[in-house]
Order: C-alpha cells, then structure tokens, then sequence
C-alpha cells in the first residue's frame, strides 16, 4: 500500500521523496485522547508510520532523519476534515488543490475531503477520475473527494452512484444545496444499498430560507434582511432521519447550526438511526450579532445563530451527537465579498484557523477540554471509512506539532489559502500550528520553525 | 455627531434634538423669497440613487442647492452601474471628485455603510434596503413636533408591512429615543420575528387602536401579493384599513408616502386635517438641510474632504435660534 492510502485507499496527493523518510520528534509533550496518551517524549517516524513512543532523549535518530525539536510544543493526532470547498475544476482564482491542501496542512490537517459542488459537479465517474489525477500531480496531503447525489445537483435524477464509488467517490452528497423533494432522498437511500458509502446532507428546506441571507432573530429584524429560520434546518434533519430509519440508511448531517437541529439527531440516534453530524468553528463560536455591522466575513449558509443554538451546539460536540468538527472551508474572491452584505455569496474559509480559533475561545476558559477537541477534530474521516489518526506506534503517521502558547493574529502573515474570506479575521488567537505530518510525509512546516536533519 | 449618518441608531436625543432645531432655523429660509444660504458654497455633494425615489432624491437636490452646494446626482439608469461596475468602484471613481458628502440610496442593507469605508466623505443614508432610512424618521418627527410639541409620551401606532419597511425601523428607533411609546400592528406574516428587540410591542389587529396618539401607516406594496404574505388587497384593507371610522377625532395621522388610496388609508383620512402627509413631505427639505449642515459644517465635525467651516448657515444671521 503506498503512503498516502494509510488512511484509505482513495485518498490522493502528490508523492514526493519525503514520503518514508524518518523523523524524529523529540521532546514533545504527547497527547492522544484516545489511548489517554499525556506526557513528555519522542516519536519516531520511519516508514510512513508511527515507529517508536520514547521518553524524552531516548529514541535515536536514524541516518537521514529529519530532526525536530518539540522542547515546549504539543503533539496530537493531525485532524481530518469532511467538509472543505478546493473550489477545483472551475474556480481555481479562489483556491486550488495545492492552496487548499496547504492551507488545510497549516492548520494541522492530514487529509481532507472536498465537496463536488464545482464547476463542472463532480457527477460523473470521468470528472471524478480526472480530479483524483490531478490531486496526484497537486495535493499536498491525502485528499478524497465526493460526488453528488443528483446529477448537476438539480436535486431530480440520482448520479451513477454505483460506478461513482467504483471510481472513488468517498460519499456523496448535494453540499450547498438540499435534496429537496423527499421521494428523491429516500432512493438515493435505496440506492445506497447497492452503492455504499454515506450520504452527506445539507439541510435546508428552499420555501422555508427563501432568499434568506441571515438567521431569523432579532438581528434580522433590526438589519432588515431576509431570514433563514432555524426550522429550515431541523425540519429537514428530522425529515432525512426519519427516512434514514424507515430504509435503514446511513446518513452524515453537515454543518449542523440549529438548537432543534441536534435534538432531531439525538431523537434518531437514540432510535438506533446511523447517523453522525459536524459542527463548523465558526457556529461554535460565533452568533447572529456578528452579522450586525454586515461584513461578509459573516454571511454563510447555514447563517450564525442565536446564543442558545450556539450553546446547543457545544453541548453536542460534547456528547457526541455532533461527532466531528468541520470547517466548511468556502473560499471566495475580495471582489465577490466586497459587496453588499444581500449580493455577497455565502461562505467563509476555516482551514488554518479551525484549531487555534476553538483552542482560544473554548479549550482556554474551560468549556471543552483539550483531549475532547482533538477527539472531534480528527474523528471527520470515521463516517466515511477513514481512519481515525493516532500516536501509538504501528500507525500512519498522522501528526501535527502545536504551540498552544503562540499568539498569532489572523491573516498578519496572509494565508495559505488563495482567498481571504475569514471569518476570524484580525482576531487574536492562542495555538499555533509548526509542523503537520500528513501520510508519513511532513507537509508543512510554519516559516518560523526551524527544522534540521541528522548529518 | 457622527461625521456620518447611516443609522437613528447613532443619533442621541440630543444630536436629533439639534438636528430638529436646525431645521426649524431654515424653515424661515425657506420662507424668504431667495431661498438660498452660502453655507456649502465650493463644496460638492453627490447624490447616488440606485432605486428610483421622487422625494428623498428631490429634497437633497434642493436642501444642498439652498446650501450653495455644487450637486451632482447620479441615477442606475443609464450610469456606468448600469454596465456592470461594483459598487466600490463607482464609489471610488465619485470619491476623485471630492465629495464633502455622498447621499446614497440602495436596495441593499449597509450599502450606505460600505460607502462609508470606501469614501473620505459624509455619507447620508437615503435608504439601504429594508434596514434604515433615517432622515424619513427626523422629518416625520419634525413635522409630528411642530404639529404637537414635545413628543414624550406620545403613543404612536405603526401599522402596515413592518417586515419590508426602513421608514419603520428607523421610526420604531427615532420615536422610540424621543420618549415615544412605540407599537408596531400588521398580519403576522409581515411582522418581522424578534422586532420586539428595537423596543417596540407588537399587535396584530386594530383593536386597541384608539389608544394611539399617532397612527402611522406604511405603504402596502402590491408586489408582497407575490409572495403570499397576505391574502389579498381586499382582505387586508379590510382589516388594517386606517378610515374615518377607525381613525378617532383625536388621533393623527402620518404616513411616509406615496399613499395607495383605499388601500393602507381611506380618502377621508388622507384629506382630513389630522393628516400630516404634507407637512412629512414640506418638512422634507429643511430637516435635510439640517442634515447635511450638521454633518458638513455643524459642530460635529467635518469629513476631513474640502473641510471648511461655514461662518453661518443663515446668511445674515449668526446663529440660528431655535423653533
């Protein structure tokens, strides 16, 4: 098996000579929630996995190993993130496979997977084949891709699923927009069956959200503007549940903003429903009333809620009704989003702040607990097939390097990304991301951390 | 004062207190048989209208032309927006003229701010979209003050499309600073969720309607057929119809115009002496001469573009005395 099919066959990136070459972490504080994992030591990576735990000074580094020194940083398991827009083929002016696997690697991720709402929709095996080739020849860490549910995700004629998982497709789903008519929903669970893989959904009902461009609340009614109510959201989660359980399907819910939302999940879930859900940052941590000067640094669909769906929601990150964080990573040009706060296209991008943005404002002042936020940012794979990232010996090496001391403010340096969108621009954050390892291979290095190999 | 006027909200009851003032003062210009004072003379203002409007647009020219200002005023139609160019360019290609000000109406919410960032100038909010239109709510309290005087404790009804409306929220915010007891009244579906939060109560039927001091309707667009929020015209008329049986003796009556007659208002009230549709109208110009002297050469300090200090809006006069 080659080095970046650690984690699943169908993940693709650029093979370089650094693939198998070892690295040694040294004196690093190690942290894996998974195996209770909490102390000061060295890794060793050969061979594109995990070879060796140590205490600190006691592993040796291998001729040619690359030497890193981890005195005063923290190691976790690298993240996965589901849900990201490489907005390739189409729009590469906003990001491509290379800037977006770059940004996802700054932010400590290890694999990614993209949404098919590209232009063209990756609704066809021949679009899907070309991008994976691409993703060989671009992608600086493992990156799987998805496909639509409907063909052109004009939510009335089902893609070729069946051909479309032969060909890779990692799940489908109709991002950025819902499978509107429930008759459509339930084949598409039919067909699952016989395709595999898990639906993807975003819940939005149309004649609900309108042309909404925020969430219903207090704020829209002082600011004017058309509003996207929460029932817009649940009223479809509990719809897509409800069918889930009726075909005995498996269904995974995106970007979950809504209080109602996750009680709908939590009522399936306890019916014994295969379903998991993601969270994004910024409806973590983030709420209707940053929308009231409209900046389009804040408009993004689903919109940022109410102070209670925002609480709803850590509750369920907690519990584990919402099983992942993903950011929803939805790159857009200055010129799209210099302009009116109606006319803007929604969505922000969240890759390199993902971490640091819900280390700051949630790890920080006690309301998750570190481990349980690692749990979440490295489980985004696991309703997909992949495998979750740890640091014990015999695994891929999945890892990132973190400086939870590190104050950094967002977007000083500019991004990796191509675009600027971000919703936590100019803020101050804690934690800051010096070295992912991705697949075995080190893909990325912060500019200010110096690394040297073993002479 | 803010060197901007975007939203009531960043107006005190002062700042509106000195801005209602000031109009008074130029209503006796306005009275003179040459209605012209130098206060803006060499400084230019550009109006910017992106939606078509007959009053607001007109009573800028005239408030800056009685200020001696260069105007320039610029409509969609037929400009460079009409082929395509964004906001903030037209926005910057205005600013190389050097604006003291740039009034600007838009169908979108925080246009007016936006321009604001992208601009050196003071920047008038004529309209964003649903969200604000703030010198209608100063022009309906100039008139509803010189009808009544001091406007604490008044109680005011507004009754109509609150949900597609900026003359409301700006009115619900500008009555509601004044000391006004504001209720808003419609069918539910054009009530916003959450208005509540401007500091407003919220009815849904006219029962309680004589307990109005001031009923203000809003204008019932056709087009919200369209969209299912009421059922009909005929329907709705008949049941948020302001008209001389619903209408007490002594209640009065305002709305932002244009009026559609035998629907949000019956022709007895519109011609009745408790309306004050056209002293709103005829208070139009003087509170936007108010506006535009406050901003540019009040004490509130300038725009920093072509900043000059005016000896005296009057003329003649040093100080304009208040009403």
């Amino acid at each position: 098996m080659s080095a970046q099919g650690l984690l699943h066959p169908a993940l693709e990136r650029v093979e370089t000579a650094e693939v198998g070459r070892a690295v040694l972490v040294r004196g690093a504080r190690l942290v894996d929630p998974r195996s209770g994992l909490d102390r000061e030591g060295d890794v060793l990576i050969r061979g594109g996995r995990i070879a060796e735990l140590g205490e600190s000074g006691a592993l040796e580094a291998p001729d040619g190993a690359e030497l890193v020194r981890g005195e005063g940083l923290t190691a976790l398991p690298a993240f996965v993130d589901p849900h990201v827009h490489l907005r390739t083929p189409g729009r590469e002016d906003e990001e491509d496979l290379d800037s977006g696997t770059r940004a996802a690697s700054a932010g400590g991720y290890c694999a990614v997977i993209a949404m098919p709402n590209t232009e063209p929709v990756v609704d066809s095996a021949p679009v899907l084949g070309a991008l994976r080739e691409r993703a060989r020849a671009e992608a600086r860490i493992p990156t799987g891709f998805t496909a639509a549910i409907t063909r052109g995700q004009a939510g009335q004629d089902l893609t070729e699923m069946a051909e479309l998982a032969d060909a890779g497709a990692f799940a489908f789903t109709d991002d950025g927009l819902p499978v509107r008519s429930a008759g459509v929903m339930r084949q598409a669970l039919q067909y699952q069956k016989l395709a595999g893989r898990t639906l993807a959904l975003h819940e939005e009902e149309p004649s609900l959200s309108r042309d909404g461009a925020m969430h219903e609340g207090a704020a829209s009614a002082a600011l004017g503007l058309a509003a996207i109510p929460s029932v817009s959201e649940s009223s479809m989660v509990a719809r897509d549940v409800l069918l889930a359980r009726h075909e005995e399907g498996r269904i995974h819910v995106q970007h979950v903003s809504a209080r109602e939302s996750v009680e709908a999940i939590e009522r399936g879930l306890a019916d014994g429903v295969e379903v998991t859900a993601e969270a994004s940052p910024h409806h973590l941590l983030l709420t209707e009333d940053h929308v009231r000067e409209l900046d389009t640094h804040f408009k993004m669909n689903p919109p940022l809620r109410s102070e209670d769906d925002r609480q709803a929601l850590i509750d369920g990150l907690r519990s584990g009704t919402l099983s992942c964080v993903a950011t929803d990573h939805a790159p857009h040009s200055p010129e799209e989003k210099e302009q009116p706060f109606e006319l803007a296209p929604m969505g922000v991008t969240g890759l390199e702040t993902a971490f640091s943005a819900l280390y700051t404002d949630l790890v920080e002042p006690g309301v998750l607990d570190l481990g349980l936020l690692v749990e979440r940012m490295t489980s985004g794979g696991e309703p997909f097939g992949l495998e979750i990232p740890r640091i014990e010996p015999g695994a891929p090496a999945n890892l990132c390097l973190v400086d939870l001391g590190a104050e950094w403010e967002v977007g000083e340096g500019g991004y990796e990304s191509r675009s600027a969108n971000c919703a936590f621009a100019g803020r101050r954050l804690r934690g800051r991301v010096r070295l992912t390892v991705a697949g075995g291979q080190v893909a990325y290095r912060e500019r200010s951390f110096a690394v040297g190999a073993v002479r | 004062m803010n060197r901007h006027l975007l939203s009531v909200d960043d107006l005190s009851r002062e700042d509106i207190e000195r801005l209602l003032d000031r109009a008074a003062s130029f209503a006796e210009v306005s009275g003179r048989e040459i209605k012209k004072v130098p206060t803006l003379r060499g400084r230019t203002v550009i109006n910017v209208f992106y939606e078509s409007s007959t009053r607001t647009s007109s009573s800028f020219e005239l408030a800056a032309k009685r200020l001696s200002a260069d105007l320039v005023s610029i409509k969609a139609q037929g400009s460079a927006v009409d082929k395509g160019e964004s906001l903030k360019d037209t926005v910057q290609t205005l600013s190389a003229y050097d604006p003291a000000a740039i009034v600007i109406r838009s169908p979108h919410a925080g246009a007016a701010a936006l321009v604001a960032r992208w601009s050196a100038a003071s920047v008038i909010n004529a309209g964003d979209g649903k969200h604000e239109h703030p010198t209608q709510a100063l022009l309906d309290l100039y008139a509803l003050r010189r009808r009544v005087g001091p406007l604490e404790g008044l109680k005011l009804w507004i009754v109509g499309d609150v949900m597609h409306s900026r003359v409301a929220r700006s009115g619900i915010l500008a009555f509601s600073r004044m000391g006004c007891e504001v209720t808003v009244c419609g069918p539910p579906t054009l009530i916003p969720r959450g208005i509540e939060s401007l500091g407003c109560r919220v009815r849904y039927t006219l029962d309680d309607l004589a307990e109005a001091d001031v009923v203000y309707a809003l204008r019932m667009q056709s087009e919200r057929m369209e969209g299912s929020f009421v059922p009909s015209l005929r329907e709705y008329a008949a049941r948020y119809q302001i008209d001389g049986r619903r209408l007490g003796a002594g209640q009065l009556l305002m709305h932002p115009g244009p009026v559609n007659r035998g629907v949000e208002l019956a022709a007895e009230v519109i011609d009745s002496p408790q309306a004050l549709i056209v002293e709103q109208v005829e208070s139009g110009v003087v509170v936007r001469m108010a506006v535009l002297y406050e901003l540019l050469a009040g004490g509130g300090g300038g725009s920093g573009a072509g900043e000059r200090r005016a000896a005296s809006p009057l003329g003649e006069t040093t100080e304009p005395q208040p009403a």
